[in-house]
């Protein structure tokens, strides 16, 4: 369940409940409901399910995961 | 793809994969509660990159494979009806009714369209103002406010003819009922990623501190699988439990409020009965008092829901993470994905159809 | 491929702006429209005797002869439509038997109200198709059914080949220590048609790989390879062709997933919908079963060929188990790879 995959927003229209965004996935675009996300705009990536955008990405933490695997690598490494 | 491709290196994967090797010292049994996460894990092989003392188990988190047989019976029912146009997911075509799946309905002659989006049948109800456009409202708390901003927008809109038959499902109880089910074997939970994005991490914490369980929000590629797999076996291993989120980049704590809000404006919390399960109370939502007009239940004036399953499929036990499909008596005989005898056989992410697809007995070996 | 130029419809709007039953019904609607329509496009002298069938010298040695039906929805998608799909999917068929084609006849049931527009855009695309494959359409058939009763229109061919080398070329020859050859990047037919669909639509530049196959086939014989088997990639993607050839040559095939070409933007639908690439529908596109030491030279003449310009091995077959296609992921894990029960369906879940 919960198909959702990142795409970037191109262009806002609309409110509300007829919020839409053009949003596009490595060259596909999809007009995408953005109601649930009243401060997405233009430039950012969102994460979008039956067509409905949910989040916005954080860039910030999109290194996390191997930011993690290195500390514990480290970690693994230290004498005991 | 950005944000995609690079959560699906190789090399990091083994380097993964050798870290839990590293950190886990007994055996342990954890629950990956999304279909979309079984259906990333069996696709990758990434259960063949832990340790052999760590069980994975496939947990409930599909919609599809817990839709009761009655309420499939209901949409097979709206679909064979003259004037209706039933619009779904393609996920829900081929889960089998007590006679026939919404397939049947339309070699029948019924109107069935797939949609992407529910706003997409909307859409449909907009252009086709004679006829009663019906919309399944399958999903957990993600799909949710897509469901409710569908009815917000035809409110808005005035449209007369477009209604919801609603099967939205709740993660948290089905948890909790895994947890409180005697023959439990789960120590640690893969908390379904993108039902967080919406709801947050709060639902959790209370179910980690009343159960003392390590529940980690978990994403959906491999990199992100095999990361809440590090973070939860290790704090097995250190006899912790609390929530951890690795899946920060698209998870806050506090969820989504817009979706949230707009959620509980059309939905209430309602009992449901998850099919091989039975009810589970305070685990569905039912459109609010407010929006009758668009339930499909109350529209058509529905036959009540009992149905009866196929008493040799044990879909409840698969989904509970008490059996494996292969353990099943009617596995790959019986029951087939040609010939299903349960939803966990029709949907791609069903824990049988998943096993069947990616692993039957003695398909390859991790290299 | 964007849409060629068509000369202006030969039936004027004001005379008969769509087909009628009466176009099937053997009178002089219907000679009027195979006038018109088909001879018109078509324009070779066997299909202009105006005979019940069409009547050709043998050219000797072995022939090869196939069938397809076609319906698709919609008609015209990006990159093609009805009447290229019948006309390629046919020739490429011949091509699979190693067969150089030569002559299509063309059966269409057509649905009252169907625009005559829509007919002589098709009628035209499928002469251009022949002329571009080196075929003939040499005879056909025409029935009108009631409103409601067809999508608009439905082909049925039948194609005609002429075997040019002395091998046998099928399922049954493939042996284990064989290299398998994709000839180009999967799923854009396929994802082309998706897109154009109103319900599951969206935007992209994907065009379907809707193409004839032949000219890749006959560099691959001219230059000496000895092909054991050919498969061209239809409804079922990759996945299926394997599968199949797999079970009918009681053989194992082992791909390599890091191998498979697949455009980004076609895999970025894919994954908006939750389709798995190889199953997704090519029309333009083979498998090629060689001896390993002729893999080499093989996707060096498939790459000469604008066709299978992107040409890669992308796996072996080994003797057991046999019918038992297995895909080898990038992580080092792997999957086996079956034929679904039915078309492959978007999802959420």
């Amino acid at each position: 369940m919960c198909l959702a995959i990142p795409g970037k927003i191109l262009s806002v229209e609309g409110e509300g409940y007829a919020r839409f965004g053009q949003v596009d996935f490595a060259g596909v675009r999809k007009r995408v409901s953005l109601s649930v996300l009243p401060e997405a705009v233009a430039g950012d990536w969102v994460l979008v399910h039956a067509g409905m955008a949910l989040t916005v990405v954080d860039a910030a933490e999109a290194e996390s995961v191997f930011e993690y695997l290195r500390e514990a690598e480290a970690e693994g490494r230290k004498p005991l | 793809m950005k944000y995609l491709d690079e959560y699906r290196d190789a090399e990091t994967a083994r380097r993964y994969a050798r870290l839990i090797a590293r950190v886990v010292t007994r055996p342990w049994t954890i629950m990956e509660v999304c279909g979309g996460q079984t259906h990333s894990i069996l696709r990758h092989g990434l259960d063949r990159l832990l340790p052999g003392g760590v069980t994975l188990v496939h947990g409930p988190g599909c919609p599809v494979c817990v839709t009761p047989v009655g309420l499939v019976d209901r949409a097979v029912e709206l679909a064979g009806r003259p004037g209706v146009i039933f619009c779904s997911f393609g996920d829900m075509l081929r889960v089998p009714g007590t006679h026939g799946d919404l397939f049947s309905a339309r070699a029948a002659g019924g109107d069935v369209r797939v949609v992407y989006a529910p706003l997409d049948a909307v859409t449909v109800a907009e252009a086709n103002p004679g006829r009663e456009v019906v919309f399944f409202a399958v999903g957990f708390e993600t799909t949710a406010p897509a469901n409710a901003v569908a009815v917000a927008r035809a409110a808005e809109m005035g449209l007369r003819n477009f209604s919801l038959l609603v099967a939205q499902v709740l993660v948290p109880p089905a948890i909790e009922a895994i947890l409180a089910s005697p023959g439990n074997r789960v120590q640690g939970f893969l908390a379904p990623g993108h039902v967080c994005a919406v709801t947050g991490t709060a639902p959790y914490e209370a179910l980690s501190a009343r159960w003392t369980v390590p529940i980690v929000v978990t994403g959906f590629e491999p990199l992100d699988i095999l990361q809440g797999a590090a973070m939860c076996l290790r704090q097995l291993e250190q006899g912790r439990a609390q929530v951890e989120n690795p899946y920060a980049r698209a998870v806050r704590r506090e969820g989504n409020p817009h979706a949230l809000a707009l959620v509980s404006s059309v939905f209430e919390v309602v009992p449901r009965a998850w099919r091989g399960i039975g009810e589970i109370p305070g685990s569905g939502l039912g459109l609010r008092a407010e929006y009758r007009p668009f339930d499909a239940v109350a529209k058509f004036g529905l036959a009540g829901e009992a149905a009866i399953e196929d008493s040799a499929c044990i879909a409840g036990r698969v989904l509970q993470g008490v059996a494996k499909p292969t353990e099943c008596p009617a596995f790959g005989g019986r029951c087939t994905p040609d010939r299903p005898l349960g939803a966990p056989m029709v949907s791609a992410e069903g824990a049988c159809a998943a096993y069947w697809h990616y692993r039957r007995a003695g398909a390859g070996a991790a290299a | 491929m964007t849409e060629p130029f068509t000369p202006v419809c030969p039936i004027p709007i004001n005379e008969y702006p769509a087909v009628q039953m009466a176009h099937g019904g053997g009178g002089r609607l219907m000679r009027s429209l195979i006038e018109k329509m088909f001879l018109a496009a078509f324009r070779n002298p066997l299909l202009e005797a105006r005979h019940d069938g069409a009547v050709f010298p043998s050219p000797g040695g072995r022939l090869a002869t196939t069938t397809d039906a076609f319906v698709v929805r919609p008609l015209f998608f990006p990159g093609g439509n009805i009447g290229t799909l019948a006309v390629d999917g046919t020739v490429n068929d011949l091509a699979m038997c190693g067969a150089r084609p030569v002559y299509l006849t063309a059966a269409f049931i057509l649905e009252e109200g169907l625009p005559m527009e829509t007919l002589w855009r098709v009628a035209v695309a499928m002469g251009e198709a022949a002329r571009d494959a080196g075929v003939s359409i040499v005879t056909g058939d025409t029935k009108v059914v009631e409103r409601g009763r067809g999508d608009g229109i439905y082909i049925a061919t039948a194609g005609v080949g002429v075997v040019e080398h002395t091998g046998a070329i099928g399922p049954g020859a493939v042996r284990a220590g064989d290299a398998v050859i994709l000839s180009g990047d999967i799923g854009r037919h396929g994802m082309a048609v998706l897109g154009a669909r109103e319900s599951l639509g969206f935007e992209s530049a994907i065009e379907s790989d809707c193409a004839a196959l032949w000219p890749a086939v006959e560099a691959l014989l001219r230059g000496g390879v000895e092909v054991h088997c050919l498969r061209d990639l239809t409804r079922g993607g990759l996945a299926s062709a394997v599968a199949e050839i797999a079970a009918d040559g009681r053989v194992a095939i082992r791909l390599a997933e890091a191998a498979i070409p697949a455009r980004e933007d076609v895999r970025a639908a894919c994954e908006l919908l939750g389709l798995d690439p190889l199953y997704v529908a090519n029309e333009g596109r083979f498998a090629a079963f060689v001896p390993a030491v002729c893999a080499p030279r093989a996707v060096e003449l498939l790459r000469a060929v604008p066709v299978s310009a992107g040409a890669v091995a992308i796996g072996t077959v080994g003797a057991a188990p046999a019918g038992r296609v297995v895909l080898a992921s990038a992580i080092g894990s792997e999957r086996v790879l079956d034929l679904l029960s039915g078309e492959q369906l978007p999802r959420i879940c």
